[in-house]
């Protein structure tokens, strides 16, 4: 089925005083759609860590978000150092944040469990040196 | 409890959108981590923090809290500011401590929602 339109939003790198701006428009449009409420909440969150994980660890990336009648998909792209063990980054309480983010109050290795508590569908590919694509999938009804 | 009366009750003062103390808040949450607020903090509408910096804004918008109230006197800087007023939360600052600001809330009848069943 195809999508009823597309968004794509560039992700900086390192920039914290925009982090966030992507998963922002993405719910301001989601509230314009006249989506549950509940819902919005939980692809807010979900993004939100996605699109902060690509700053912080992935040296800025995309983000490509897609709605259709019934779902939204986003997928969040980067070109950073890639996970090595993915099962650990699941993990609650394991990472690797520097403390410079730890002292923004990051970093407590909660946000990739917190994706998968909230989304839909969640899948994460990654490959140390090439990067890391995270999937997120939305029912709208 | 009215926000105007929170704001008597741990002598704050509002650095954005003053219009709004007719907000009406049940429960908050008080924590440093945001990703503990991103992770356990649910239907909360007020946090109280002891952090400063733009990604608090910002997180307080994901989680739909409309209060954010800085404690032990620390006051947001002009950009945090802006980008409350924009995205329409209210942004107070007390002088009290992280435990004397929550105290004084708990005793008041404010909750707390999130991994307990308070
Ligand atoms: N896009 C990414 N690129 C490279 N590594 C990543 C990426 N996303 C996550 N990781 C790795 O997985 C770990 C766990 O991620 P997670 O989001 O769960 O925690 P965190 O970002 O460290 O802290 P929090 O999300 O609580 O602020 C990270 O510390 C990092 O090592
Ligand atoms: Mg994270």
């Amino acid at each position: 089925m195809n999508s009823l339109f597309r968004k794509e939003y560039e992700i900086p790198a390192n920039d914290f005083s925009v982090a966030g701006e992507a998963s922002s428009s993405v719910r301001k449009l989601l509230n314009q759609l006249g989506v549950d409420p509940p819902i919005v909440k939980r692809t807010s969150i979900a993004m939100y860590e996605a699109e902060i994980n690509a700053v912080i660890h992935g040296n800025g990336g995309k983000a490509l978000v897609q709605f259709f009648e019934d779902k939204v998909t986003i997928l969040i792209s980067d070109e950073g150092p890639g996970i090595e063990d993915i099962e650990l980054a699941m993990q609650e309480g394991y990472s690797t944040a520097p403390d410079r983010i730890r002292e923004m109050g990051f970093g407590a290795g909660m946000g990739l469990s917190n994706i998968k508590k909230n989304a839909d569908e969640f899948v994460l590919e990654s490959e140390p040196g090439k990067g890391t694509r995270v999937h997120i999938t939305m029912y709208l009804l | 409890m009215l926000l105007s009366e929170i704001v008597k009750t741990i002598n704050a003062e509002v650095h954005t959108c003053g219009d709004e103390m007719d907000l009406m808040i049940d429960s908050a949450c008080g924590a440093d981590l945001m990703s503990d607020v991103m992770a356990f903090s649910r239907g909360n509408v007020m946090l109280l923090t002891g952090l400063i910096n733009p990604q608090v804004v910002r997180t307080a918008e994901m989680m739909d809290i409309q209060v954010i109230v800085f404690v032990r006197g620390k006051k947001p800087t002009p950009e945090m500011c802006d980008l409350a007023e924009e995205k329409e939360i209210v942004l107070l600052s007390t002088e009290l401590s992280m435990f004397c600001a929550c105290g004084v809330l708990h005793r008041a009848g404010i909750v707390g929602r999130g991994m307990s069943s308070e």
